[in-house]
Protein backbone atom coordinates (compact mmCIF):
# COMPACT_ATOMS: atom_id res chain seq x y z
CA UNK A 1 0.00 0.00 0.00
CA UNK A 2 2.85 2.31 0.95
CA UNK A 3 4.62 1.53 -2.29
CA UNK A 4 1.53 2.43 -4.26
CA UNK A 5 1.49 5.76 -2.49
CA UNK A 6 5.01 6.53 -3.71
CA UNK A 7 3.79 6.11 -7.29
CA UNK A 8 0.52 8.05 -6.97
CA UNK A 9 2.29 10.91 -5.18
CA UNK A 10 4.23 11.70 -8.34
CA UNK A 11 1.12 11.56 -10.48
CA UNK A 12 -1.22 13.88 -8.56
CA UNK A 13 0.09 15.64 -5.44
CA UNK A 14 3.60 16.14 -6.76
CA UNK A 15 2.72 16.35 -10.44
CA UNK A 16 5.91 17.63 -12.09
CA UNK A 17 4.15 19.84 -14.62
CA UNK A 18 1.14 21.34 -12.86
CA UNK A 19 2.29 21.44 -9.24
CA UNK A 20 6.08 21.70 -9.38
CA UNK A 21 6.21 23.53 -12.75
CA UNK A 22 9.33 21.64 -13.83
CA UNK A 23 10.42 20.53 -17.28
CA UNK A 24 8.56 23.25 -19.14
CA UNK A 25 10.65 23.04 -22.32
CA UNK A 26 9.66 19.53 -23.43
CA UNK A 27 6.13 20.14 -22.11
CA UNK A 28 5.68 23.03 -24.50
CA UNK A 29 7.91 21.83 -27.29
CA UNK A 30 6.76 18.29 -27.95
CA UNK A 31 3.01 18.39 -27.34
CA UNK A 32 1.86 19.14 -30.88
CA UNK A 33 -0.09 15.88 -30.74
CA UNK A 34 -1.15 13.44 -28.03
CA UNK A 35 1.11 10.71 -29.40
CA UNK A 36 4.17 12.97 -29.45
CA UNK A 37 3.55 14.10 -25.88
CA UNK A 38 3.13 10.51 -24.77
CA UNK A 39 6.34 9.42 -26.53
CA UNK A 40 8.30 12.20 -24.85
CA UNK A 41 6.75 11.35 -21.48
CA UNK A 42 7.60 7.68 -21.75
CA UNK A 43 11.19 8.39 -22.81
CA UNK A 44 11.57 10.64 -19.76
CA UNK A 45 9.94 7.99 -17.51
CA UNK A 46 12.47 5.42 -18.66
CA UNK A 47 15.38 7.73 -17.83
CA UNK A 48 13.82 8.71 -14.49
CA UNK A 49 13.28 5.11 -13.32
CA UNK A 50 16.74 3.84 -14.22
CA UNK A 51 18.68 6.91 -13.14
CA UNK A 52 16.81 6.96 -9.81
CA UNK A 53 17.60 3.27 -9.30
CA UNK A 54 21.31 3.59 -10.10
CA UNK A 55 21.73 6.85 -8.19
CA UNK A 56 20.12 5.31 -5.13
CA UNK A 57 22.54 2.38 -5.39
CA UNK A 58 25.67 4.51 -5.74
CA UNK A 59 24.77 7.48 -3.54
CA UNK A 60 26.25 5.75 -0.45
CA UNK A 61 29.73 5.43 -1.95
CA UNK A 62 29.97 8.69 -3.91
CA UNK A 63 31.76 11.46 -1.96
CA UNK A 64 29.53 14.49 -1.56
CA UNK A 65 31.96 16.76 -3.45
CA UNK A 66 31.44 14.95 -6.74
CA UNK A 67 27.81 14.02 -6.11
CA UNK A 68 26.22 16.26 -8.75
CA UNK A 69 28.74 15.49 -11.52
CA UNK A 70 28.32 11.75 -10.91
CA UNK A 71 24.53 12.06 -11.03
CA UNK A 72 24.72 14.01 -14.28
CA UNK A 73 26.94 11.34 -15.83
CA UNK A 74 24.53 8.59 -14.81
CA UNK A 75 21.57 10.51 -16.23
CA UNK A 76 23.41 11.36 -19.45
CA UNK A 77 24.31 7.70 -19.96
CA UNK A 78 20.67 6.63 -19.75
CA UNK A 79 19.61 9.46 -22.06
CA UNK A 80 22.13 8.21 -24.61
CA UNK A 81 20.71 4.71 -24.25
CA UNK A 82 17.21 6.06 -24.93
CA UNK A 83 18.52 8.01 -27.93
CA UNK A 84 20.13 4.95 -29.48
CA UNK A 85 17.19 2.64 -28.81
CA UNK A 86 14.67 5.13 -30.22
CA UNK A 87 16.81 5.74 -33.29
CA UNK A 88 16.87 2.02 -33.92
CA UNK A 89 13.25 1.05 -33.27
CA UNK A 90 11.07 4.18 -33.53
CA UNK A 91 13.03 6.40 -35.96
CA UNK A 92 9.96 8.42 -36.97
CA UNK A 93 9.16 9.43 -33.38
CA UNK A 94 12.84 10.11 -32.72
CA UNK A 95 12.90 12.53 -35.64
CA UNK A 96 9.74 14.33 -34.48
CA UNK A 97 10.94 14.81 -30.91
CA UNK A 98 14.40 15.68 -32.20
CA UNK A 99 16.40 17.90 -29.92
CA UNK A 100 14.20 17.28 -26.89
CA UNK A 101 15.45 13.71 -26.40
CA UNK A 102 19.08 14.68 -25.61
CA UNK A 103 17.69 17.58 -23.56
CA UNK A 104 16.19 15.12 -21.05
CA UNK A 105 19.65 15.44 -19.46
CA UNK A 106 18.93 18.98 -18.35
CA UNK A 107 15.28 18.34 -17.51
CA UNK A 108 14.97 19.65 -13.96
CA UNK A 109 12.62 16.79 -13.04
CA UNK A 110 15.28 14.13 -13.52
CA UNK A 111 18.06 15.81 -11.54
CA UNK A 112 15.46 17.09 -9.07
CA UNK A 113 14.18 13.60 -8.23
CA UNK A 114 17.75 12.28 -8.05
CA UNK A 115 18.73 14.95 -5.55
CA UNK A 116 15.52 15.12 -3.53
CA UNK A 117 14.54 11.46 -3.42
CA UNK A 118 16.90 8.88 -4.89
CA UNK A 119 20.00 10.01 -3.00
CA UNK A 120 18.20 9.53 0.33
CA UNK A 121 15.99 6.47 -0.21
CA UNK A 122 16.27 2.76 -0.90
CA UNK A 123 16.70 1.51 -4.49
CA UNK A 124 13.23 -0.03 -4.92
CA UNK A 125 11.46 3.04 -3.51
CA UNK A 126 13.56 5.31 -5.71
CA UNK A 127 12.71 3.22 -8.74
CA UNK A 128 8.99 3.51 -7.94
CA UNK A 129 9.34 7.24 -7.28
CA UNK A 130 10.89 7.58 -10.73
CA UNK A 131 8.03 5.58 -12.20
CA UNK A 132 5.44 7.76 -10.45
CA UNK A 133 7.00 11.09 -11.39
CA UNK A 134 7.52 9.81 -14.93
CA UNK A 135 3.91 8.72 -15.26
CA UNK A 136 2.72 12.05 -13.86
CA UNK A 137 4.85 13.82 -16.45
CA UNK A 138 3.59 11.51 -19.20
CA UNK A 139 -0.01 12.09 -18.16
CA UNK A 140 0.40 15.89 -18.25
CA UNK A 141 2.12 15.81 -21.62
CA UNK A 142 -0.46 13.46 -23.11
CA UNK A 143 -3.32 15.62 -21.82
CA UNK A 144 -1.78 18.83 -23.13
CA UNK A 145 -0.94 17.11 -26.43
CA UNK A 146 -4.48 15.78 -26.76
CA UNK A 147 -6.00 19.22 -26.12
CA UNK A 148 -3.68 20.96 -28.57
CA UNK A 149 -4.24 18.27 -31.19
CA UNK A 150 -8.01 18.43 -30.76
CA UNK A 151 -8.14 22.23 -31.00
CA UNK A 152 -5.35 22.64 -33.52
CA UNK A 153 -5.98 19.87 -36.00
CA UNK A 154 -9.36 18.51 -34.95
CA UNK A 155 -7.97 15.07 -34.22
CA UNK A 156 -7.50 12.72 -31.26
CA UNK A 157 -4.39 10.47 -31.36
CA UNK A 158 -4.33 10.96 -35.12
CA UNK A 159 -8.02 10.20 -35.69
CA UNK A 160 -9.88 13.09 -37.25
CA UNK A 161 -12.90 13.75 -35.00
CA UNK A 162 -13.86 17.33 -35.89
CA UNK A 163 -14.36 17.75 -39.63
CA UNK A 164 -13.09 20.82 -41.44
CA UNK A 165 -10.42 23.31 -40.47
CA UNK A 166 -9.34 23.73 -36.86
CA UNK A 167 -7.69 26.49 -34.82
CA UNK A 168 -4.23 26.13 -36.22
CA UNK A 169 -2.66 28.44 -33.65
CA UNK A 170 -2.83 25.71 -31.01
CA UNK A 171 -0.34 23.60 -32.95
CA UNK A 172 2.00 26.58 -33.33
CA UNK A 173 4.23 28.03 -30.62
CA UNK A 174 1.79 30.59 -29.08
CA UNK A 175 -0.87 27.91 -28.69
CA UNK A 176 1.49 25.87 -26.53
CA UNK A 177 1.85 28.69 -24.00
CA UNK A 178 -1.86 29.54 -24.06
CA UNK A 179 -3.09 25.95 -23.76
CA UNK A 180 -0.72 25.17 -20.87
CA UNK A 181 -1.60 28.44 -19.13
CA UNK A 182 -5.34 27.83 -19.25
CA UNK A 183 -4.91 24.16 -18.32
CA UNK A 184 -3.01 25.27 -15.21
CA UNK A 185 -5.80 27.69 -14.33
CA UNK A 186 -8.25 24.81 -14.56
CA UNK A 187 -5.99 22.61 -12.43
CA UNK A 188 -5.73 25.34 -9.76
CA UNK A 189 -9.50 25.83 -9.80
CA UNK A 190 -10.21 22.11 -9.34
CA UNK A 191 -7.57 21.79 -6.63
CA UNK A 192 -9.19 24.61 -4.62
CA UNK A 193 -12.69 23.22 -4.94
CA UNK B 1 24.88 39.46 -45.87
CA UNK B 2 24.65 35.87 -44.76
CA UNK B 3 25.62 36.91 -41.24
CA UNK B 4 22.78 39.45 -41.18
CA UNK B 5 20.39 36.71 -42.27
CA UNK B 6 21.69 34.39 -39.56
CA UNK B 7 21.32 37.10 -36.91
CA UNK B 8 17.77 38.14 -37.87
CA UNK B 9 16.68 34.54 -38.19
CA UNK B 10 18.12 33.58 -34.80
CA UNK B 11 16.98 36.63 -32.83
CA UNK B 12 13.49 37.18 -34.21
CA UNK B 13 12.18 34.47 -36.53
CA UNK B 14 13.36 31.39 -34.67
CA UNK B 15 13.43 32.99 -31.25
CA UNK B 16 14.90 30.45 -28.88
CA UNK B 17 12.23 30.77 -26.18
CA UNK B 18 9.09 31.79 -28.01
CA UNK B 19 9.58 29.58 -31.05
CA UNK B 20 11.94 26.75 -30.13
CA UNK B 21 10.89 26.33 -26.48
CA UNK B 22 14.43 26.24 -25.12
CA UNK B 23 15.22 27.92 -21.82
CA UNK B 24 11.60 28.26 -20.76
CA UNK B 25 12.43 27.55 -17.09
CA UNK B 26 14.69 30.60 -16.57
CA UNK B 27 12.32 32.54 -18.83
CA UNK B 28 9.54 31.96 -16.30
CA UNK B 29 11.80 31.89 -13.26
CA UNK B 30 13.92 35.04 -13.43
CA UNK B 31 11.58 37.39 -15.24
CA UNK B 32 10.06 39.15 -12.25
CA UNK B 33 12.28 42.21 -12.47
CA UNK B 34 13.97 43.88 -15.41
CA UNK B 35 17.27 44.24 -13.55
CA UNK B 36 17.61 40.51 -12.86
CA UNK B 37 16.50 39.75 -16.41
CA UNK B 38 19.31 41.91 -17.77
CA UNK B 39 21.88 40.15 -15.55
CA UNK B 40 20.66 36.72 -16.57
CA UNK B 41 20.69 37.66 -20.26
CA UNK B 42 24.28 38.87 -20.06
CA UNK B 43 25.35 35.66 -18.32
CA UNK B 44 23.59 33.52 -20.94
CA UNK B 45 25.14 35.38 -23.90
CA UNK B 46 28.58 34.92 -22.34
CA UNK B 47 28.29 31.26 -21.36
CA UNK B 48 26.39 30.13 -24.44
CA UNK B 49 28.88 31.57 -26.92
CA UNK B 50 31.84 30.22 -24.98
CA UNK B 51 30.35 26.75 -24.55
CA UNK B 52 29.37 26.46 -28.21
CA UNK B 53 32.90 27.41 -29.21
CA UNK B 54 34.21 24.49 -27.16
CA UNK B 55 31.51 21.94 -27.99
CA UNK B 56 31.85 22.78 -31.69
CA UNK B 57 35.58 22.02 -31.54
CA UNK B 58 34.94 18.88 -29.48
CA UNK B 59 32.38 17.64 -32.02
CA UNK B 60 34.51 18.24 -35.12
CA UNK B 61 37.97 17.44 -33.76
CA UNK B 62 37.28 14.71 -31.19
CA UNK B 63 33.88 13.03 -31.60
CA UNK B 64 33.69 12.95 -35.41
CA UNK B 65 37.26 11.72 -36.11
CA UNK B 66 36.90 9.01 -33.46
CA UNK B 67 33.46 8.12 -34.78
CA UNK B 68 31.85 8.29 -31.35
CA UNK B 69 29.08 10.73 -32.19
CA UNK B 70 26.73 8.83 -29.90
CA UNK B 71 28.63 10.17 -26.88
CA UNK B 72 27.64 13.71 -27.84
CA UNK B 73 25.07 14.19 -25.07
CA UNK B 74 27.38 13.04 -22.27
CA UNK B 75 30.40 14.97 -23.53
CA UNK B 76 28.52 18.20 -24.13
CA UNK B 77 26.82 18.32 -20.74
CA UNK B 78 30.11 17.63 -18.97
CA UNK B 79 31.91 20.29 -21.02
CA UNK B 80 29.20 22.83 -20.23
CA UNK B 81 29.09 22.00 -16.52
CA UNK B 82 32.88 22.20 -16.22
CA UNK B 83 32.97 25.41 -18.20
CA UNK B 84 30.40 27.11 -15.99
CA UNK B 85 32.38 26.13 -12.90
CA UNK B 86 35.59 27.46 -14.44
CA UNK B 87 34.01 30.72 -15.53
CA UNK B 88 32.73 31.17 -12.00
CA UNK B 89 36.18 30.63 -10.45
CA UNK B 90 38.02 32.80 -12.98
CA UNK B 91 35.47 35.58 -12.77
CA UNK B 92 35.75 35.62 -8.99
CA UNK B 93 39.54 36.10 -9.25
CA UNK B 94 39.74 38.51 -12.17
CA UNK B 95 36.69 40.71 -11.93
CA UNK B 96 34.86 40.71 -8.63
CA UNK B 97 32.50 43.41 -9.95
CA UNK B 98 31.39 41.27 -12.88
CA UNK B 99 31.17 38.28 -10.57
CA UNK B 100 28.86 40.25 -8.30
CA UNK B 101 26.63 41.02 -11.26
CA UNK B 102 26.56 37.62 -12.95
CA UNK B 103 27.68 35.21 -10.22
CA UNK B 104 24.32 34.17 -8.89
CA UNK B 105 23.06 33.31 -12.38
CA UNK B 106 25.95 31.06 -13.32
CA UNK B 107 24.93 27.90 -11.41
CA UNK B 108 21.43 28.26 -12.88
CA UNK B 109 22.85 28.16 -16.37
CA UNK B 110 24.17 24.59 -16.21
CA UNK B 111 20.63 23.29 -16.17
CA UNK B 112 19.44 25.86 -18.70
CA UNK B 113 18.48 23.64 -21.58
CA UNK B 114 19.03 26.49 -24.01
CA UNK B 115 22.81 26.18 -23.63
CA UNK B 116 22.94 22.45 -24.33
CA UNK B 117 20.16 22.77 -26.91
CA UNK B 118 21.98 25.37 -29.01
CA UNK B 119 25.29 23.50 -28.65
CA UNK B 120 23.60 20.41 -30.15
CA UNK B 121 21.64 22.41 -32.75
CA UNK B 122 24.69 24.02 -34.35
CA UNK B 123 26.42 20.71 -34.95
CA UNK B 124 23.38 18.72 -36.13
CA UNK B 125 21.10 21.03 -38.05
CA UNK B 126 21.56 22.11 -41.64
CA UNK B 127 21.03 25.79 -42.28
CA UNK B 128 19.97 27.49 -45.45
CA UNK B 129 21.79 30.48 -46.78
CA UNK B 130 22.93 31.47 -50.24
CA UNK B 131 20.70 28.88 -51.89
CA UNK B 132 22.26 25.78 -50.39
CA UNK B 133 21.71 23.82 -47.22
CA UNK B 134 24.87 23.12 -45.27
CA UNK B 135 26.31 22.77 -41.81
CA UNK B 136 27.53 25.96 -40.16
CA UNK B 137 31.24 26.67 -40.09
CA UNK B 138 32.83 27.93 -36.89
CA UNK B 139 32.39 31.72 -37.35
CA UNK B 140 28.80 31.21 -38.51
CA UNK B 141 28.13 28.90 -35.57
CA UNK B 142 29.43 31.50 -33.14
CA UNK B 143 27.39 34.31 -34.71
CA UNK B 144 24.34 32.06 -34.68
CA UNK B 145 24.84 31.11 -31.03
CA UNK B 146 25.42 34.66 -29.89
CA UNK B 147 22.29 35.77 -31.76
CA UNK B 148 20.28 32.96 -30.21
CA UNK B 149 21.44 34.13 -26.79
CA UNK B 150 20.57 37.73 -27.65
CA UNK B 151 17.13 36.49 -28.72
CA UNK B 152 16.80 34.83 -25.32
CA UNK B 153 17.78 38.09 -23.63
CA UNK B 154 15.38 40.11 -25.74
CA UNK B 155 12.43 37.84 -24.97
CA UNK B 156 13.37 37.70 -21.28
CA UNK B 157 13.69 41.47 -20.88
CA UNK B 158 10.45 42.25 -22.78
CA UNK B 159 8.69 39.63 -20.70
CA UNK B 160 10.10 41.00 -17.43
CA UNK B 161 8.82 44.44 -18.39
CA UNK B 162 5.36 43.02 -18.97
CA UNK B 163 5.39 41.17 -15.66
CA UNK B 164 6.46 44.26 -13.73
CA UNK B 165 3.37 45.99 -15.07
CA UNK B 166 1.23 43.00 -14.31
CA UNK B 167 2.13 43.14 -10.63
CA UNK B 168 0.12 46.34 -10.44
CA UNK B 169 -3.16 44.86 -11.62
CA UNK B 170 -5.52 42.52 -9.82
CA UNK B 171 -5.26 39.07 -11.39
CA UNK B 172 -8.00 36.54 -10.59
CA UNK B 173 -6.78 34.00 -8.04
CA UNK B 174 -6.52 30.84 -10.16
CA UNK B 175 -4.55 32.81 -12.77
CA UNK B 176 -1.94 34.14 -10.34
CA UNK B 177 1.71 33.20 -10.79
CA UNK B 178 2.69 30.80 -13.52
CA UNK B 179 -0.63 30.54 -15.43
CA UNK B 180 -0.90 34.26 -16.21
CA UNK B 181 2.82 34.29 -17.04
CA UNK B 182 2.28 31.49 -19.56
CA UNK B 183 -0.71 33.22 -21.13
CA UNK B 184 1.28 36.46 -21.43
CA UNK B 185 4.13 34.51 -22.99
CA UNK B 186 1.62 33.05 -25.45
CA UNK B 187 0.55 36.52 -26.56
CA UNK B 188 4.22 37.57 -26.85
CA UNK B 189 4.85 34.47 -28.98
CA UNK B 190 1.92 35.50 -31.19
CA UNK B 191 3.61 38.86 -31.71
CA UNK B 192 6.90 37.18 -32.60
CA UNK B 193 5.10 35.00 -35.16
CA UNK B 194 4.75 38.17 -37.22
CA UNK B 195 8.47 37.84 -38.01
CA UNK B 196 8.12 34.43 -39.60
CA UNK B 197 8.88 34.25 -43.29
CA UNK B 198 10.99 37.40 -43.46
CA UNK B 199 14.25 35.53 -43.90
CA UNK C 1 37.01 11.23 -5.13
CA UNK C 2 38.64 11.14 -8.57
CA UNK C 3 38.72 7.36 -8.52
CA UNK C 4 35.01 7.38 -7.90
CA UNK C 5 34.29 9.70 -10.82
CA UNK C 6 36.62 7.63 -12.99
CA UNK C 7 34.76 4.42 -12.15
CA UNK C 8 31.41 6.03 -12.89
CA UNK C 9 32.65 7.41 -16.21
CA UNK C 10 34.18 4.08 -17.20
CA UNK C 11 31.02 2.21 -16.24
CA UNK C 12 28.90 4.71 -18.14
CA UNK C 13 31.10 4.47 -21.22
CA UNK C 14 30.88 0.69 -21.10
CA UNK C 15 27.07 0.80 -20.96
CA UNK C 16 26.88 3.31 -23.81
CA UNK C 17 29.39 1.41 -25.92
CA UNK C 18 27.46 -1.81 -25.36
CA UNK C 19 24.12 -0.31 -26.34
CA UNK C 20 25.76 1.39 -29.31
CA UNK C 21 27.07 -1.94 -30.59
CA UNK C 22 23.70 -3.62 -30.08
CA UNK C 23 21.73 -0.87 -31.80
CA UNK C 24 24.29 -0.21 -34.55
CA UNK C 25 22.71 -2.55 -37.06
CA UNK C 26 19.05 -1.73 -36.32
CA UNK C 27 19.84 2.00 -36.70
CA UNK C 28 21.56 1.45 -40.05
CA UNK C 29 18.64 -0.77 -41.11
CA UNK C 30 16.09 1.86 -40.05
CA UNK C 31 17.87 4.55 -42.04
CA UNK C 32 18.17 2.34 -45.12
CA UNK C 33 14.51 1.37 -44.76
CA UNK C 34 13.51 5.03 -44.93
CA UNK C 35 15.30 5.55 -48.26
CA UNK C 36 14.09 2.23 -49.65
CA UNK C 37 10.52 2.98 -48.64
CA UNK C 38 10.66 6.35 -50.40
CA UNK C 39 12.19 4.69 -53.47
CA UNK C 40 9.47 2.08 -53.69
CA UNK C 41 6.89 4.86 -53.41
CA UNK C 42 8.24 7.14 -56.12
CA UNK C 43 9.45 4.59 -58.66
CA UNK C 44 7.52 2.13 -60.81
CA UNK C 45 8.32 -1.54 -60.20
CA UNK C 46 12.03 -2.29 -60.26
CA UNK C 47 14.20 -5.27 -59.42
CA UNK C 48 17.65 -3.79 -58.84
CA UNK C 49 19.09 -2.03 -55.80
CA UNK C 50 19.00 1.70 -56.66
CA UNK C 51 20.73 2.54 -53.38
CA UNK C 52 23.87 0.69 -54.50
CA UNK C 53 23.92 2.57 -57.82
CA UNK C 54 23.26 6.00 -56.29
CA UNK C 55 25.55 8.85 -57.27
CA UNK C 56 25.64 12.63 -56.89
CA UNK C 57 25.15 15.19 -59.64
CA UNK C 58 25.55 18.95 -59.61
CA UNK C 59 22.89 21.04 -61.34
CA UNK C 60 23.35 24.83 -61.33
CA UNK C 61 25.68 24.44 -58.37
CA UNK C 62 23.12 22.45 -56.35
CA UNK C 63 23.75 18.88 -55.32
CA UNK C 64 21.23 16.14 -56.12
CA UNK C 65 21.40 12.39 -55.63
CA UNK C 66 20.32 10.05 -58.41
CA UNK C 67 18.94 6.56 -57.80
CA UNK C 68 18.65 4.73 -61.15
CA UNK C 69 16.17 1.86 -61.33
CA UNK C 70 16.05 -1.03 -63.77
CA UNK C 71 13.65 -3.88 -64.37
CA UNK C 72 14.83 -7.01 -66.19
CA UNK C 73 18.03 -5.01 -66.85
CA UNK C 74 16.06 -2.33 -68.74
CA UNK C 75 16.11 1.28 -67.52
CA UNK C 76 12.82 1.75 -65.65
CA UNK C 77 13.27 5.32 -64.43
CA UNK C 78 15.17 7.15 -61.75
CA UNK C 79 14.49 8.73 -58.42
CA UNK C 80 16.14 12.09 -57.77
CA UNK C 81 16.69 13.32 -54.22
CA UNK C 82 16.94 17.10 -54.12
CA UNK C 83 16.82 19.91 -51.57
CA UNK C 84 15.34 23.37 -51.89
CA UNK C 85 16.10 26.26 -49.59
CA UNK C 86 13.11 28.28 -50.70
CA UNK C 87 10.81 26.79 -48.07
CA UNK C 88 9.12 28.86 -45.42
CA UNK C 89 10.50 27.08 -42.38
CA UNK C 90 13.80 25.68 -43.65
CA UNK C 91 15.19 23.24 -46.18
CA UNK C 92 12.79 20.81 -47.86
CA UNK C 93 14.17 17.46 -48.98
CA UNK C 94 12.14 15.69 -51.63
CA UNK C 95 12.50 12.54 -53.70
CA UNK C 96 10.98 12.67 -57.18
CA UNK C 97 10.58 9.53 -59.34
CA UNK C 98 10.63 9.84 -63.15
CA UNK C 99 9.63 7.36 -65.84
CA UNK C 100 12.15 6.97 -68.71
CA UNK C 101 10.24 9.55 -70.82
CA UNK C 102 10.49 12.20 -68.08
CA UNK C 103 6.97 11.83 -66.73
CA UNK C 104 6.75 12.28 -62.95
CA UNK C 105 5.67 8.98 -61.41
CA UNK C 106 5.38 10.05 -57.78
CA UNK C 107 6.99 12.28 -55.16
CA UNK C 108 7.88 11.76 -51.51
CA UNK C 109 8.85 14.28 -48.83
CA UNK C 110 11.92 13.15 -46.91
CA UNK C 111 12.12 16.07 -44.51
CA UNK C 112 10.71 19.56 -44.14
CA UNK C 113 10.06 22.19 -41.51
CA UNK C 114 6.99 23.89 -42.97
CA UNK C 115 4.23 25.28 -40.76
CA UNK C 116 1.93 22.53 -39.47
CA UNK C 117 -1.53 22.89 -40.99
CA UNK C 118 -0.38 25.19 -43.80
CA UNK C 119 2.86 24.42 -45.63
CA UNK C 120 2.99 20.85 -44.41
CA UNK C 121 0.04 20.08 -46.67
CA UNK C 122 2.68 19.27 -49.27
CA UNK C 123 2.91 15.96 -47.46
CA UNK C 124 0.62 13.53 -49.35
CA UNK C 125 -0.70 12.26 -46.00
CA UNK C 126 -2.07 15.74 -45.23
CA UNK C 127 -3.51 16.88 -48.58
CA UNK C 128 -3.66 16.03 -52.29
CA UNK C 129 -1.35 18.89 -53.28
CA UNK C 130 1.63 16.76 -54.28
CA UNK C 131 -0.54 14.24 -56.14
CA UNK C 132 -1.28 16.76 -58.90
CA UNK C 133 2.30 16.30 -60.14
CA UNK C 134 1.88 12.57 -60.72
CA UNK C 135 1.61 11.55 -64.36
CA UNK C 136 2.61 15.01 -65.58
CA UNK C 137 5.59 15.56 -67.85
CA UNK C 138 7.40 18.82 -67.05
CA UNK C 139 8.15 19.12 -70.79
CA UNK C 140 4.52 20.21 -71.24
CA UNK C 141 3.49 20.85 -67.63
CA UNK C 142 4.75 24.21 -66.40
CA UNK C 143 6.27 23.69 -62.96
CA UNK C 144 5.17 26.89 -61.27
CA UNK C 145 2.13 27.96 -59.27
CA UNK C 146 -0.71 29.54 -61.21
CA UNK C 147 0.01 32.92 -59.63
CA UNK C 148 3.43 32.80 -61.33
CA UNK C 149 2.00 31.71 -64.69
CA UNK C 150 2.44 27.98 -64.15
CA UNK C 151 -0.04 25.13 -63.96
CA UNK C 152 0.26 24.08 -60.33
CA UNK C 153 -2.58 24.70 -57.90
CA UNK C 154 -0.88 26.19 -54.84
CA UNK C 155 -1.75 25.18 -51.28
CA UNK C 156 -4.19 27.74 -49.88
CA UNK C 157 -2.33 30.28 -47.72
CA UNK C 158 1.01 28.57 -48.35
CA UNK C 159 2.25 29.97 -51.65
CA UNK C 160 5.87 30.05 -50.49
CA UNK C 161 5.83 26.35 -49.61
CA UNK C 162 4.11 25.55 -52.93
CA UNK C 163 6.73 27.56 -54.86
CA UNK C 164 9.49 25.76 -52.99
CA UNK C 165 7.98 22.41 -53.91
CA UNK C 166 7.80 23.42 -57.60
CA UNK C 167 11.40 24.61 -57.37
CA UNK C 168 12.66 21.29 -56.02
CA UNK C 169 10.68 19.22 -58.54
CA UNK C 170 12.03 21.44 -61.32
CA UNK C 171 15.59 20.89 -60.07
CA UNK C 172 15.00 17.15 -60.02
CA UNK C 173 13.64 17.29 -63.58
CA UNK C 174 16.72 19.19 -64.80
CA UNK C 175 18.89 16.52 -63.18
CA UNK C 176 16.86 13.79 -64.85
CA UNK C 177 17.18 15.43 -68.28
CA UNK C 178 20.94 15.66 -67.88
CA UNK C 179 21.00 12.03 -66.86
CA UNK C 180 19.03 10.98 -69.97
CA UNK C 181 21.22 13.07 -72.28
CA UNK C 182 24.36 11.52 -70.81
CA UNK C 183 22.81 8.08 -71.20
CA UNK C 184 22.00 8.59 -74.89
CA UNK C 185 25.48 9.93 -75.65
CA UNK C 186 27.09 6.75 -74.38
Amino acid sequence: MNRLKIITNGIIKGNPTFVLVLGMCPTLGTTTSAANGMGMGLATTFVLMLSNLVISLISGVVPSKVRIPSFVVVIAVFVTVVQLVMQAYVPALYETLGLFIPLIVVNCIVLGRAEAYASKNRPLDSFLDGLGSGLGFTLSLTTLGAIRELLGSGAFFGWKVIPGDAMLVFILAPGAFLALGYLMVLFNKIKKA
Amino acid sequence: MEYILIIISAVFVNNIVLNQFLGVCPFLGVSNKISTAVGMSAAVVFVMTLSTLITYLVQYYILNPLNIGFMQTVTFILVIAALVQMVEIILKKISPALYQALGIFLPLITTNCAVLGVAILVVTKEFTYGGTAAMLNLPQALVYTASMAVGFGLALIIFAGMREQMDLVGVPKPFRGVPIALITAGILALAFMGFSGIV
Amino acid sequence: MFLCLLIICLGGSAVMGGVYLITYEPIAAAQAAKVNQALSQVLPEFDNMPVELAYDLEIDGRKVTVYPATRDSVFAGAAIEAVTTKGFGGPIKVMVGFLPDGTIFNTAILSHAETPGLGDKMDPRKSDFSLQFNGKNPKTFRLAVKKDGGQVDAITAATISSRAFCDVVDLAYKAFIQLIQKGSEQ
